[in-house]
């Protein structure tokens, strides 16, 4: 009994020693682990982008006649009369294919998406006073441009519906090379 | 010492093969005289920059006076003067770092003035854990450093013009520069965030007036892309994102987001204007290339190079810049007579991924015409295509990612002009006075 006893202790010293001998510190550093945990809100404040699916639209409407009077306003300075001919890029009036010597990469001929309008202006223009636009207003602005291009009618208006439904003629223009999408 | 035989100099138009040149030159030094009489104070070539003390300490270091010439020329939009570009002029450095106030610049609305405190970089979107860091804390995070280039997918687009445009190298070329950039691996800030199943992309969005967004797939992200705080050991420039730019080796320089402030996780890119609209290259066949991130290999001779006058007969050593976005470069073969032979260039170590590397080979010139070229070919086999080539592959729309073969023509009297050698078999007018400026209207 005594031995068995005393054998049970020296398996249970054994032990011990061997965890002993294999055991180390992890040496690995602990990440930093500093980041702050955004709240609901300031998620919300970081949704500006728009997805071509139409996601992120945000409530508002704007009439090609609207969109005119801004475009008047705010735009004409760069973008030229109708969209064309200003120190800005070429937005409509296109008169050459794609596969012309001198092709013309407008809005109508060649931008794929038309949520990158919406989500372009909002973010970026006018350039002298970017985010100054209301939401209304861009839809109003993005009408004038379609209509330029001879997506939209001169009495149309324009909202998140609409906008989402639009299909732009070079939609299947793109081959992704490095990855694709859809 | 075995004499080589000399090298076939007829055959490659002047070109000599490295290692010649060195057993030549260590004969010549062998043979210099050493003098005998000692030399008395007035015997001793003293400047008068030795014999008073000299100005005092700086602050902050600036280049040499007569070295002020060597700055990056500005295009901008006339109508949106913070929109445009500035180059690095590559014709007047050498090496391979880009001192930091001659880096490239390339900005869609002006540069933001942004301090540390008033930053914050956020990740958000398909992740468990939505997360904002401050400067300070990133400051906290191991750091990494990666010496390697950025390059404008725009950069070179000149060339796309049927005339060759006569204008020094770096102000046609140099949309690129490389340096050492230091920062937190955006795989760690991920990590911590805790990526959804389902994540494949991210969009990286700017603090500047253009709050430029751009997506890059979750794959390329997780691999070698860093936070960037330095560059070239000192906390990033202004003008080049500070506090803090996204670094992603190897691709377009859009992708390299400055003034980085938010990261949002998604399932598709945002197709944004930058990705769509510009940065994009339509094909002779009317349909566009899209995400094309990496750039191709690409070399091009800095020096001598056009608008430059080879001063008399006699050595030269050519030396330029190669680079390819897959990785390393593994050779530079250098042409006198237009690509009819070619030698090795010697590549100057180290010979980094995705980073610019020096190549140097000895010329004589005893007043022949020349045209002089380079071609790449990196550690994957990718090689730099001709002109030609690179034209019948694309067409002339695409606007980005030029890389054709670039050649410099020497005339008898030592001109450098930029040309295409092959221009009536490419459809090109080889006007030996091209465009003399470059008209370009940034957007």
């Amino acid at each position: 009994m005594g031995l068995e006893i005393n054998h049970k202790y020296l398996k249970i010293i054994f032990y011990f020693l061997v965890f002993l001998l294999l055991y180390e510190p992890s040496t690995q550093a602990a990440p930093p682990d500093l980041g702050r945990a955004l709240n609901d809100r300031e998620q919300l404040s970081l949704q500006s982008i728009l997805w071509p699916d139409g996601a992120n639209l945000p409530a508002g409407d704007g009439s090609v006649a609207d969109g005119e009077v801004l475009y008047r306003n705010k735009c004409i300075a760069c973008h030229g009369p109708q969209g064309r001919g200003g120190a800005g890029g070429e937005l409509a009036g296109a008169q050459a294919e794609l596969t012309a010597e001198q092709p013309d990469q407008t809005i109508g001929t060649y931008w794929p998406y038309a949520t990158t309008l919406f989500d372009f202006v909002r973010r970026a223009m006018p350039l002298n006073q970017p985010w100054s636009l209301s939401d209304s207003e861009v839809y109003a602005v993005v009408a004038y441009l379609l209509h330029l291009n001879g997506l939209l009618r001169p009495d149309d208006t324009l909202d998140a519906t609409r906008l989402r439904a639009l299909q732009m003629p070079n939609a299947n223009g793109f081959d992704g090379i490095e990855a694709s999408w859809p | 010492m075995n004499e080589r035989p000399p090298a076939p100099d007829q055959a490659f138009n002047g070109l000599q093969n490295r290692r010649h040149f060195l057993s030549k030159a260590a004969a010549v030094l062998s043979a210099i005289p050493v003098g005998a009489a000692a030399a008395s104070r007035e015997d001793l070539a003293i400047e008068s920059s030795q014999t008073s003390p000299g100005e005092l300490f700086t602050n902050y270091g600036m280049p040499a006076t007569e070295q002020r010439h060597v700055v990056r020329w500005i295009s901008n939009n006339d109508a949106a003067p913070g929109n445009g570009i500035s180059w690095t002029p590559l014709h007047e450095l050498d090496g391979v770092i880009t001192p930091n106030g001659l880096h490239y610049e390339r900005h869609h609305n002006g540069i933001p003035a942004i301090t540390d405190d008033q930053h914050e970089l956020t990740i958000s979107g398909m992740v468990e854990r939505p997360l904002a860091f401050d400067v300070a804390a990133l400051l906290r995070y191991p750091r990494q450093s990666r010496i390697c280039f950025i390059e404008c997918g725009g950069n070179s687009n000149a060339a796309w013009r049927k005339k060759p445009v006569q204008t020094p190298a770096g102000f046609f070329h140099g949309l690129i520069s490389c340096s050492e950039w230091t920062g937190v691996p955006l795989s760690d800030l991920l990590e911590e965030s805790g990526l959804k199943t389902g994540a494949t992309w991210a969009v990286a969005e700017g603090a500047d007036a253009f709050s430029l967004t751009m997506s890059i797939p979750l794959d390329k992200l997780l691999d070698d892309c860093l936070v960037a705080m330095f560059q070239n050991g000192e906390r990033i420039r202004p003008s080049q994102g500070y506090p803090m730019r996204l670094l992603v080796p190897g691709w377009e320089g859009v992708y390299n987001v400055k003034w980085l402030k938010n990261i949002v996780l998604s399932d598709k890119p945002a197709m944004s204007r930058n990705e769509t609209s510009r940065y994009t290259e339509l094909q002779a066949d009317g349909r566009a290339r899209q995400f094309t991130f990496t750039m191709a290999p690409k070399s091009l001779i800095t020096n001598p190079s056009a608008e430059m006058a080879l001063p008399a007969h006699g050595f030269y050593e050519l030396t330029g810049l190669a680079w390819s976005g897959h990785g390393r470069v593994a050779k530079v073969e250098v042409s006198a007579d237009g690509g009819q032979s070619w030698l090795e260039a010697e590549l100057n170590a180290p010979v980094l991924p995705k980073c610019m590397t020096r190549f140097r080979i000895p010329w004589h010139w005893s007043g022949q015409t020349a045209v002089l070229q380079s071609r790449v070919t990196d550690e994957f086999g990718n090689q730099q295509p001709s002109r030609k080539t690179l034209l019948e592959r694309h067409g002339r729309h695409g606007y980005f990612h030029y890389n054709g073969i670039v050649s410099w023509a020497v005339d008898t009297s030592g001109r450098v002009t930029h040309t295409y050698p092959d221009a009536q078999q490419s459809g090109d007018e080889n006007d030996p006075f091209g465009d003399l400026f470059m008209d370009d209207k940034w957007d």
